[in-house]
């Protein structure tokens, strides 16, 4: 910045390009005017309704009063890694080494940036599937590296289409950002669909980055990591944590689980950036793995239950929706009404007072949606859709 | 486990169109399911469950440990059968350990509940002993927490 001395600069003027390219949060507008309304019943909360189970919360309390306070290793807790290698293992089929292979992080947001950062050269680009998590394309640009999105089409169930992502790849394409079960849609993959992505990603040498924080509600097939699939192990970072599964968002632990020199590419960054992940959350993450499974199949099946009466409810009042296959998030399309995601989110929050995310928040490609998350008990749910029927009725 | 069953455990006020939607089926359906679960008496009945304190109840509860003595033919059933008979008692069960039965019973008054115990109770035949416990304060009932656990500070809408 080189400016006459008599010029007093603005304060944004210090701010560094590639974050001043990175625009405003969709859903941050939106959540801003929702904050500061009363009587809302809110479907657009993308964490579970659940409190953390109490033996998980009170795992945390016990290592408060062992006096657990201080830092643990960079990559985690060895314990907590070993049962983290077990319950991959156990899980996905996944072999990894918890000495050298798996890194304990904040959340998973922290393990996606961490991955990013220790792979992308400026102008590498990343190909991910969209609508998808807020954070993909913000992220990638932080990480100087260039965001390419690949639509999803309700008519493909939102899957990754083979054809889709041969088209995106160029010479500079360097890394496949996936998140299946996939928040906002719903979407799955399976084992037959991921082979061929696979495939692609093998003949062309990228490499994969694979969010699947929400591979425990699965609620049709059993869940495939891309991981496991053959000679896919060396060319993954695969990315889990305990927010979603175990109702733990607040705890923040997430972990990246990839061959061992990612991973200490990785944690060189976690060490100066972060030093380690709480030592209270860890404990607690701990618990969830050892004690947490029954825990979350009772969870899986109320939103399943819930899930079914929101498909229902929907298709009712006349909008077309995809029955979501996991997560926790129905994605309704509004096209019918003639309004666009956006109009439609804040007419409804101003007519009915309900809350439900634009899908252009998820990217371009959601325009035509709506994000209801169904991380909300049926009480709500039930008045929700009486008030969106009036809605829609109308409009 | 019946998924209908676990429902209406939650929540027997749920609407049958509700129950249909989430567990993809019709609500004739649900209507001739729950039908037969009350005619096989699998669905005892339905009750609200009540928070005492706050509906200013000041009734006594407590629960007895009763030692019976086995009979030669039906065991512990028939002193067991005449013991939940009684209008107090509210649940009855048969245990393992160093007593047979736990009652669970609710009177009036201090005065109601302790006539219950050394009147009728205590006289039965085959009654060997009992002890009583009064409740003094309830902090779950039936899987219900009494102050619930709410998170005020939940974010409304997050990604």
């Amino acid at each position: 910045m080189h400016l006459p001395l008599s010029t007093v600069p603005s304060s944004n003027d210090y701010v560094a390009d590639h974050v001043r390219e990175i625009p405003r949060s969709g859903i941050r507008d939106f959540f801003e005017i929702v904050q500061s309304m009363q009587g809302v019943i809110s479907l657009g909360i993308g964490e579970p309704d659940f409190v953390t189970p109490w033996h998980i919360r009170e795992a945390a309390i016990y290592a408060l009063e062992r006096g657990k306070t201080g830092y643990t290793s960079n990559l985690g807790l060895l314990r907590l890694r070993e049962a983290i290698a077990e319950y991959v293992s156990a899980n996905y089929r996944l072999t990894y080494d918890p000495a050298t292979e798996v890194l304990v992080t904040v959340g998973v947001s922290e393990a996606l940036d961490l991955a990013l950062r220790a792979v992308l050269n400026p102008g590498d680009e990343v190909l991910y599937h969209e609508p998808c998590y807020v954070s993909y394309s913000p992220s990638i640009a932080l990480a100087h590296g260039r965001a390419v999105a690949i639509g999803t089409r309700e008519e493909d169930e939102f899957k990754l289409r083979p054809a889709a992502l041969k088209a995106a790849i160029t010479p500079k394409s360097k890394v496949l950002l996936m998140n299946f079960p996939c928040n906002p849609t719903g979407g799955v993959m399976t084992a037959a669909e991921l082979e061929e992505i696979a495939a692609i990603c093998r003949e062309h040498n990228l490499l994969v980055i694979t969010d699947e924080i929400y591979s425990e509600l699965s609620y049709a097939e059993a869940h495939t990591s891309i991981a496991s699939l053959p000679g896919m192990r060396e060319r993954t970072i695969f990315l889990h944590g305990f927010s979603k599964a175990f109702a733990m968002t607040g705890f923040r632990i997430g972990y990246a689980c990839a061959p061992a020199p990612l991973i200490d590419a990785m944690m060189r960054i976690h060490q100066y950036g972060i030093l380690c992940a709480p030592i209270v959350s860890q404990e607690a993450a701990l618990e969830a793995l050892r004690h947490g499974r029954a825990d979350m199949l009772d969870m899986r099946e109320q939103y399943r239950l819930r899930r079914n009466f929101l498909v229902h409810s929907f298709r009712a009042m006349g909008l077309p929706c995809f029955e979501p296959r996991g997560a926790f998030y129905l994605f309704p399309s509004i096209k019918s009404t003639g309004k666009s995601s956006r109009d439609f989110a804040f007419g409804l929050l101003k007519a009915q007072q309900v809350a439900v995310v634009p899908g252009t928040a998820f990217g371009p490609s959601g325009e035509g949606h709506v994000r209801c998350s169904y991380a909300t008990g049926m009480d709500q749910l039930q008045i929700a859709v009486e008030r969106i029927g009036e809605f829609v009725g109308k409009s | 486990m019946d998924p209908l069953l676990r429902l209406l455990e939650e929540n027997a006020l749920a609407t049958h169109e509700t129950l249909a939607a989430q567990l993809a089926t019709t609500p004739a359906d649900i209507k001739k399911r729950i039908a037969q679960l009350e005619h096989d008496r699998v669905i005892l009945a339905y009750k609200a469950i009540v928070d005492d304190e706050r509906a200013k109840r000041t009734g006594v509860k407590a629960v007895i440990e009763v030692r019976i003595t086995p009979e030669r033919e039906g065991g512990f059933d028939r002193v067991a059968h005449r013991i939940a008979q009684y209008r107090e008692v509210h649940s009855c069960f048969l245990m393992s350990g160093g007593f047979d039965l736990l009652v669970f019973i609710e009177g009036d008054t201090l005065q109601e509940v302790a006539g219950f115990v050394s009147e009728k109770l205590s006289t039965l035949p085959g009654v060997l002993s009992t002890a009583t416990h009064f409740n003094l304060k309830t902090y779950k009932i039936q899987g219900v927490l009494r102050e619930g656990v709410v998170n005020e500070e939940r974010l409304k809408v997050s990604p």
